[in-house]
Formats: C-alpha cells, structure tokens, sequence
C-alpha cells in the first residue's frame, strides 16, 4: 500500500522526521518498505507562462520567448516544439537543482537565457504519474495555475511511504487506516473525516432504484446511491498526482472519485451507468449456467454458478467485488450514475478472482473481509467529492440493503493474563491507553471493550496481546530461557545419529555432499533405460509444476546423480567424487501419501574412481555403522547399471534374513552416453532405513594376540567365472578356528594360465588365542584349504 | 719399549684426527689394534723384558691401547656426526612443495549451517522431529489456523498434487504433527526440505530448507522466545550479535514477529548485505496461536508456547558470502569444497 504523506496528512499531525515516522511505523507492525520522494533532486523550478514567442535570429529551431514566474519575466531559449504562447510550463530558473544538474544563464546562439523550460524526463517523473505529458517536448500544464509556484507544489511530488500489510489487517489497506496506526504509534489525535452530502438533484435515491441481495452469506451487505447530471471529464491535478502517487491511473473524474475513496477509506467502489441498469433494478445473484460476461478490460469471461455477480432485472452488469461489466461502464456519454459500495464473502471473491484470473484493486481488498460498516461512510465521501469536483448532483438517500448481524462483539480486557503470555508487567491504565488509541470502546470498570467494526482480526486474549506488545515495543519484553521449567533432555534419535554416521564417513571416505532437487521430469526414465512398465515410473505427479522439468516427485536419484556428475564433467572438472543423503516418493495403493524413503547415492568419476573404488568406501561404510555379516552379490538385472559390474549388497536383518539394502557398480555405457557422463561411471544407490536396521552403535574390545601368527601363501588357478568371495568363503570354512585372517592379493590371466582360467592368490595368517601354533597344525589346515578348493571350484594349485 | 709405546700412541692419535670416513677408520683399527696390528706386535715382543719391567710396560700398553680406544670411539662418533649431517644436507626438502592431499569429502553448506543449529537446540533440550514434505493440505495449512481459501494462503505458493496433499511450504506441518502425538512439555525442532512456487534465480529456489523450533509448556512467554533467539543468534552469527523484533502476521503464531540480527557484514553500521539498513530479516516467530494449540489437542487455558522458524539456505549464503542460490543445488565439486 502506497501512501502519499501529505495524504496522511489529511488524517494525522506527522510531527517527526520521515526516517523517525519509518522507524517508529516499522516498529508498531506497519513495515515500511521504502519512501519514494517524487520531487527528490529538484529546486528552484517553479510554474512559468510563455507571454511572447519569437523566432531566434540565428537558429531556425530555438525560440526566444518571454517568461513570466511570478516574481518577473525572463527571457528564455528554448527549442521545445510543442509550446506556444499563453502556456504553462515549469521552468527551471538559474540556480535550479535538476537530477540532471544545475541551471546556468547562457548563450544560446549569441541570444541570452535565464533559464530552462523542462520536459517530465528533465525533471525526473515517469509517465505514470504525469500520464499527459507529450511524448517529446516540455511538460505544459493543463491546469490553471500561478505563475511562479513551486513545481512541487503544484504538482503535488509527494513523499510516498510504501507499506507493506499483512493479510490480517485490510483496514490498513486505506490512507485512513494508516493514519490510525500512525496516529496510535506517535501518540497523536487521529482527525476524523467530517464528510457533508448535500444531495442536490431531486427525489429519493429508493424511488429511483430497486436492489435485491439473493445471497446474503455472500453479499451481506450492498449499498447505493444514485448522481444525475454527470458531467465525465478528467479529474483535478491534486486527486490524478495523489491517485498516481498510489499507483492507479487516473481515468475519468468519476472512476477517479471512486478509486480515490477506496484508496482513502479501503471500501472499493463501483459506478454504473444508470441507463444500462434495465429496469433500473440490481440483484446481487450468482451467476446462471452458461452466462459470460465483458469485463472492461475487453475480455469475454464465462461465468459459473459459484460466483457473484452483479446484475440488473436482465443480465450481469458486473463480477461482484472483482471487476465491472463493459456493458454498463461509464463513458463520456453517461449522465446518470449508481454508485455501489458493498461487502462481499472474502472467500467467494478469492475463489472466484482465481477461477478468472483476475486480480484487481477491489478484488484484493474484498478477499481479505471487509468491514460492512464502512460502506455508507464510503458512499457519502463518494457524494461528496462529486459535488465538490462538480462531477454531478447526488439524490437523496442511500439505499441500504443490509443482512448483517447488528451486534458489535465484545472483549474483556485481562491485563495478567496478557503480562503472563508476553512475560511483561505492563499497567492496564497503559493497556487501555493503547486500545483507545485503536479506536476500541474501553469501560474502565469492567475493562469490557467494544471491538471496532474493522477489526475483524481480534478475537482472543493472544490478539489483544499482540496489540499491546506492538505499541509497548516488542523490544522492550525482557528475555528469558524458560528459567523455572522443567529441564529437558535433548538429543538425537538413533536413526538420526546414523545419518550423523552415514555423512562423516562419506566425507572421511572422499566423497562431497550434494544437494539437488527432489522433483524431476519424467523423461529421466529413458534416460536411464528403465523399460516402461518399470515400477519406479509410477510417480507422485505435481498439478501444478514450475514446468515439465520439475513435474514429479523423484522415485530414483540416479539421474539426478547421473545429471550433476555430467554438469561437472562438462565442466572439465577431472574427478568427481559425490554423495546425497536425500528422500524419494512412492505412490502407494490406496493411501493419500506416498512413501517417502531416505536413500543413500553414491557417484564418481575419474582418477582412481573404478568399481572397487566404490566398492571400498561402502565397505568402510558398514564398518562405521557397525553393519556386520553384509555380502555384495553379482547383480546382472539394473537396466541403468552395467550388466558384468555391478553388485548388490545385501545385509542382514535382525531376524537374520537377508535383505538387499541397495546396488553399487559401473554405469550401463548407454546411460553413460545418454547422460553425458564419462566412461566407467560408478553409482551407488542405497536404502537408508535398511542400513540402519541392519546397524549397530555398540563394540566389543577383543584382546590383542599375545601368541605369534603364521602367515602362509595360496595360489589356484580356477574357472574365470568362479567368484573370489566363493573362494574365500571356501577357505574360511575349511581352515577351521585357527585361520584369523584371508586376503585376495592377486588376480592374475595369462601366459602360464590356460584359456577361460585366472590365477588367483590369497594370504592367509594363522593364529591362535591360548598358544603358539605348530607347523603341522598349519599344515593340516593348509591341506583342508586345497582339497577344499579342488573339490568344490575345480581349483588347481599354481 | 716404553719409548715406542708413547711414539705409536702420539703417531696414532695424530692419524686418527685426519680420517674422514669411517673404513679408514676400520682400516686404523686394525693397523694398530688388530691381530697383525702394531700394539699387539709390540706386546708380543714383551716377552723379552725383565719382570721388573714387564708391569711397568703391561701398564703402559694397556694404557695406550684405552688411549686409542678411547680415540677410535671418538672419532667414529664424530665421523657418524658428519655422516648424518651430510645425509640430512642430501636429503633436505622443498618443504614448501604441495602436501600430498588424502582428499577428505565435505560436508554441503547447508548441512553445516543445520548441524550447528541443531547443536544449539540439542544443548537447550530440544529434541529433533521429522515429518513427510508430500504432506495434507490439513497439516500444512488447516491445522495452523489457515482454512480453505484463506488469504495468507498466497503468501506461499503452493505446489498441489490433489486438492488434499500438497508439498509442504514450509515445516511447521511437523509441529501440528507432533503435537497430535505428544503431551507438553513439548520441545523440539523441525528441520526438512519445503517446496514453494517460484521459478529458479539468485535468491529464489522453488526447493529450499528451513528448521521450525516449538515449545509448549505451562507459563511460557514471549520473553522466553526472545530469550531464546537470542542464544540463537549469538550461536549462530557471533556473540556480538543482537537481534530486532518487528511485529508482523503469521496465522499460526499471536502475537508474531519477523526477527532481525544486527548485520553480519557491517555489525550495524549499514553495507550492501543489508542494503543498508543494519539489519538482516532471517525469521519469523510468534507465540503458538490458540487454534494452533487446540487443534493440537493442547488446552490454550493451561499451556503456552512459542514457535519460530527460519530459511536455511539463506543463513548459509549469508554465513559464507555465496551470493546465488543456484549454486548450492548445482554441486560444482569447485563450489562444495570450499567449506
Ligand atoms: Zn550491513
């Protein structure tokens, strides 16, 4: 909300500087967002008439003309082409201040000038506030004015406060409405309108027009008064600069009149042409099937049974409270006026301004619910600028269809139980001080008060609470860390320390954090060869997305992964090394909400980035969380995944079942392709709630060997396709108790190792806890090992 | 004999000041004291003195050999010194070459900012809630005094997937949650990931993350939440750090606030980060609203509370100076190892 001090003014004493009324406005919970100073950069440029033009005796395109300001006539050269004699100009004198600089006398062509004539650019001021302005030349007043008055002053370059007002409080969406807050936080006297209708034109308003409210809930209240002998012109300078200084544009002197009032007092108002209304009736009706309507902003609007609307004995003259019809708009023709000032259902309005799309100035004010008392007030400012514009002669007598309740609600006022909520010792005399000023009706005795009819926003003890707080300065309630409470133990869940886990062993093990959206377009699929009756294309899809890129809620982070690894890539980054701990979204049957899992995705390319790379942080992964007896298993069924490297990992539940808790290896080189990312990718992808079923927090010390350990060496030379951990596993069996420790140190295919075979070799070591172990104990164990790996895998000892 | 002795003693000793390296010194050694080696030949030789002398000359020898004992021992430490003083000169590093770097991950900037927040809290006795983000249109907004087709709805444009389930707009849907399920005392934070509708830019993002703090108890006051954000702050920007409450409308809180800290670039004094004002809104709070309360099954006659909540992302570019949002869901490896 814009709001022109002077304006304010009307309203209010403002006896501080404009930073203290900012801050002290701000303070009180009227934020200001800026002051914009119109005449910011401006002096000594005042209003001029032209009394004589000459041609300039050595310059075809400069005039030389005489200049009165008041005070003398100058004599000025201007090249301007669109004056002439007898106009009004604001002229800048020698010595003016100008955003563009300062004015000297000079010399034109030999000629003498003392002074510039300025066009709206010259002086700063936009188009919008100064709509007449011609589009190349020097800015000619269209009003009679003074020679010699200040440019500022005549016209109106105001300093404009802008507020910013919350949802709850539409009676601050009006000059007046603010003055009241202004008024409250200074400590000053609010000065009351004192609004005098003469009501000049003959008759009774209610002989003149009939008016039915067919829905009452959303119209409960419409009143109207009816203005003969309309004379449409432009409206004066002081009300199109206020108007303009708000951000409307002025039109016509009626509409301004009507805009002008709804910015002052917050009613919106609408004027009809009385001869549209057929059968100089109005019904405030939902619209029927299939009507439609021409809004004036020349659009065809089809209309449903759910919204207002405004309609003679015939047809739809209006979208109540959004915007008028064209059928019924006021032209240069009109002589006879309805004015409207209603109160409709916020919601009814908010809806339908929705449906049609449409947000206007009254649309915005109506949804917030108004107050149904302002709309006489309203009607009567109306009345009365028209007589004093001369736009027209008011009839006698609103008419008033009113369905309101009539009782005014009412508050007691508990001085203890709002000092307990805010931890405050404020005085009721203070309290009632404060309300008061709020225009609140305070009985001393009772401390019952009366709720003024706009301010639907007090219902509770907490809002009278705020009321005080805002005016007695939130900054000056004491603090305090709820001394005298119970104390609380704060800590994380188990869940939430695994996270803790998850993320310092990714960190620890190289790995980035990443962060990426949680929505996606559902052409990743193809992307990541998932075949299209694949389960995970069953998504979670947003009605109303930012576009098809971010239309469904992620099943998968793949490619999400996939997509941030390539942005690097492209980037010409060598090595990527990143991890997300993140959520994705199952739709699931026959429940309102999906399931929304936490997982684990993993991703790399680059120097030293392989599969095993992977494979050794996941491993370090399940000793930080304490996960024990998990197996990688081939896993040859990932569409995204690369058939020949790619495992699953599978851990163990605690009913000691196994459970796939995700997949790490290679991605397919088509998805590689399709994506963008480098050859040899890896991914990583895993089930939160998995892992952390299968993790444990507690570790049991073993003592340290005090008995010597034997290491011992074995190569055999088995069929490519048998799988080292089945050797191991092997080993392990057959060694019995005595075998502490397996590695795989190497893998070896070629000369000396036939076709289709590989060489592989572990290290063993041997040890017991009670004693030094004996070479033949070894040795037996040994034997097991190879008759062990001969008889299952076909092994041969190298 | 006693004459030779006390020469070979002088010459020895004098030899042994001029060896540079320790074979020579080995190569001494065995001139002199070993099996074939001059002292020994001389005491083969004694023998062939009187017994008078024999002692006398025993004595002698034994102390020359101690002598030159003595002195091999000596120079092989000096030799050894020189040795190792050498290798040390030879081996000397450009200590001012790159360290070879175990590459550590780090952490993403938001993550940071929210384990230092929930430190804070879990240090005041908080515990941490968690709740869905796709969430019911009763949680996010009906349950937080925010009916169906309110206007403090469009404040936050709201991504629908029905009429009835939304992505939530902010984490307050966590306390009405939790709130359902727990009687006061009631102290938690919510932190989560929330969805609004605005398109992608340098200080907007439709995905961003915020933390929600609530507390219920009998007796709890506005005071207690000023108190409160002010540890906050302190904890998060700074112990010069205050902080500005400005009244403002929120529907689940009466009386609400916007909460500013004193800047962080200026301290106050007024910079480009707080286009001058000295301030930076980072915010919202308020006293839990009575509705709110009652709709959690809280009786609003017995208990109070208060409740906050806060944007993260912005802390963290604030925080670190990042000055576009979109770089924090872009993962350039070159922008996240920089915290
Ligand atoms: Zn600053």
């Amino acid at each position: 909300m814009k709001a022109p001090l002077n304006w304010l003014k009307d309203f209010v004493d403002i006896n501080v500087g404009i930073k203290e009324y900012v801050n002290a406005m701000t303070m009180s919970g009227s934020k200001v967002e800026g002051v914009e100073d119109l005449g910011e950069g401006i002096e000594k440029v005042v209003v001029g008439r032209i009394l004589e033009m000459e041609a300039h005796p050595n310059a075809d395109r400069l005039k030389v003309c005489k200049v009165d300001v008041g005070s003398e006539v100058l004599q000025i050269v201007t090249g301007a082409p669109n004056v002439k004699t007898g106009d009004l100009i604001p002229l800048a004198l020698v010595g003016a201040k100008l955003p563009g600089g300062q004015i000297k006398a000079s010399k034109l062509r030999g000629v003498e000038s003392y002074g510039m004539m300025c066009s709206i650019e010259e002086l700063n001021l936009s188009r919008d506030y100064l709509p007449d302005a011609p589009e190349d030349g020097v800015y000619v007043f269209s009003e009679e004015l003074e020679p010699g008055t200040d440019i500022k002053e005549a016209l109106h370059l105001d300093q404009v406060v802008e507020f910013e007002i919350t949802s709850n409080r539409p009676d601050c969406l009006s000059v007046y409405g603010l003055a009241r807050e202004t008024a409250a936080t200074l400590g000053v006297p609010l000065k009351k309108p004192d609004i005098r209708v003469k009501e000049e034109a003959g008759g009774d308003a209610s002989d003149r027009v009939s008016i039915e409210i067919e829905n009452p809930e959303l119209c409960p209240r419409y009143s109207a008064r009816i203005v003969t002998d309309v004379k449409i012109e432009p409206s004066p300078y002081w009300m199109q600069h206020r108007l303009a200084a708000a951000g409307m544009r002025p039109i016509n002197n009626i509409v301004d009149i009507t805009n002008y009032v709804m910015l002052e007092l917050g009613q919106p108002m609408h004027a009809f042409d009385f001869s549209c209304l057929t059968d100089s009736k109005i019904v405030v009706r939902t619209a029927r099937e299939g009507e439609t309507l021409k809004t004036l902003d020349g659009q065809e609007r089809k209309l449903d049974t759910s919204m207002l609307v405004i309609a003679d004995s015939q047809r739809p003259v209006g979208i109540a409270g959004v915007m008028g019809g064209e059928n019924s708009e006021v032209t240069d023709q009109t002589r006879m006026l309805l004015l409207e000032s209603a109160n409709f259902n916020g919601a009814s309005i908010r809806v339908t301004s929705k449906k049609l799309g449409i947000r206007s100035e009254a649309s915005g004010r109506f949804e917030k619910g108004l107050d149904p008392e302002n709309t006489i007030k309203a009607l009567d400012r109306c009345a009365e600028l028209i007589e004093l514009l001369g736009a027209g002669k008011v009839v006698r007598g609103i008419v008033d269809c009113n369905m309101t309740r009539k009782s005014q609600d009412t508050i007691k006022l508990d001085p203890d139980r709002i000092n307990a909520l805010l931890g405050t010792e404020i005085t009721a005399e203070k309290m009632m001080d404060i309300f008061r000023a709020l225009e609140f009706e305070v009985d001393p005795n009772t401390m019952i008060m009366k709720i003024p009819s706009f301010r639907s926003d007090i219902e509770s003890v907490a809002d009278l609470s705020e009321e005080v707080a805002r005016f007695y300065d939130y900054n000056n309630i004491k603090p305090s860390l709820l001394s005298g409470k119970e104390s609380m133990r704060g800590r994380k869940s188990y869940k939430q320390r695994m996270e803790d886990v998850i993320r310092n062993t990714m960190c620890a093990c190289g790995m980035n954090e990443a962060f990426t959206f949680s929505f996606t377009s559902p052409g990743v699929f193809d992307k990541i060869n998932l075949p299209a009756d694949h389960p995970l294309r069953d998504t979670v899809v947003i009605s109303n997305p930012l576009g098809e890129d971010y239309s469904i809620m992620r099943t998968t982070t793949i490619p999400d992964m996939l997509r941030i690894l390539s942005i690097n890539y492209s980037r010409k980054i060598e090595t990527a090394r990143l991890f997300e701990l993140s959520s994705v979204y199952h739709p699931v049957d026959g429940e309102e909400l999906p399931e929304e899992k936490s997982v684990l995705t993993l991703g790399m390319y680059g120097e030293g980035c392989d599969f095993f790379e992977l494979k050794g942080v996941v491993e370090e992964l399940m000793t930080a969380m304490g996960i024990a007896g998990y197996e990688f298993k081939p896993e040859r069924e990932e569409p995204s995944f690369h058939p020949g490297r790619t495992a699953s990992l599978m851990v163990m539940k605690s009913d000691g079942t196994q459970l796939k808790a995700g997949i790490l290896g290679e991605i397919h080189p088509e998805v590689a392709e399709k994506t963008e990312c480098p050859e040899r990718t890896c991914a990583a992808l895993f089930e939160v709630a998995v892992l952390i079923d299968a993790s444990s927090l507690s570790r049991k010390f073993k003592a340290l060997p005090r008995f010597p350990a034997v290491p011992r060496d074995i190569a055999v030379v088995v069929r490519d396709e048998v799988y080292v951990a089945d050797l191991m596993k092997a080993i392990v069996k057959a060694a019995g108790e005595i075998l502490e420790d397996v590695s795989l140190f190497d893998v070896y295919k070629g000369s000396q190792v036939p076709e289709g075979m590989k060489s592989t070799a572990f290290a063993l070591s041997f040890r017991s806890a009670d004693r030094t172990l004996k070479d033949e104990e070894v040795n037996t164990a040994m034997e097991k090992i190879l008759k062990s790996l001969e008889y299952q895998f076909d092994a041969r000892l190298r | 004999m006693k004459q030779q002795l006390e020469s070979i003693q002088k010459k020895a000793l004098e030899t042994l000041e001029t060896i540079t390296d320790i074979r020579e010194l080995e190569d001494f050694r065995v001139a002199y004291l070993g099996k074939k080696g001059e002292l020994t030949r001389i005491l083969k030789g004694m023998g062939a003195l009187s017994p008078e002398e024999r002692p006398l000359i025993g004595q002698l020898a034994n102390e020359v050999r101690n002598a030159l004992e003595e002195g091999i021992a000596t120079t092989r430490g000096r030799l050894l010194r020189v040795a190792r003083e050498e290798k040390i000169r030879q081996e000397t590093l450009d200590v001012t070459m790159p360290g070879r770097a175990k590459k550590l991950g780090r952490k993403h900037p938001i993550t940071i900012v929210l384990d230092e927040i929930k430190d804070i809290f879990l240090g005041m006795g908080y515990e941490i809630a968690e709740g869905p983000e796709v969430e019911l249109d009763y949680f996010n907004f009906e349950a937080l005094n925010m009916p169906k087709n309110h206007p403090a709805r469009d404040t936050q444009d709201t991504f629908y997937i029905t009429e009835d389930v939304l992505l939530r707009t902010h984490t307050s849907p966590v306390q009405a949650r939790y709130m359902k399920d727990h009687k006061p005392p009631i102290r938690i934070i919510c932190p989560g990931r929330v969805y609004r509708s605005d398109a992608v830019d340098a200080t907007h993002s439709p995905i961003f993350h915020q933390v929600e703090g609530l507390v219920v108890d009998k007796g709890v006051t506005m005071g207690d939440l000023i108190g409160t954000l002010q540890v906050f702050a302190k904890g998060v920007f700074g112990e010069d750090t205050r902080i500005r409450l400005r009244p403002h409308h929120f529907n689940f809180t009466e009386p609400s606030a916007e909460v500013d800290v004193s800047c962080w670039g200026c301290g106050g004094t007024g910079c480009r980060i707080c286009k001058g004002e000295g301030w930076v809104e980072i915010l919202g709070a308020g006293m839990v609203h009575p509705n709110v309360l009652r709709e959690g099954g809280i009786d609003p006659d017995v208990y109070s509370g208060f409740a906050f909540g806060l944007g993260i992302d912005r802390i963290a570019m604030g925080k670190f100076g990042i000055d576009d949002m979109r770089l924090l869901f872009e993962n350039d490896i070159r922008f996240l190892r920089q915290f």
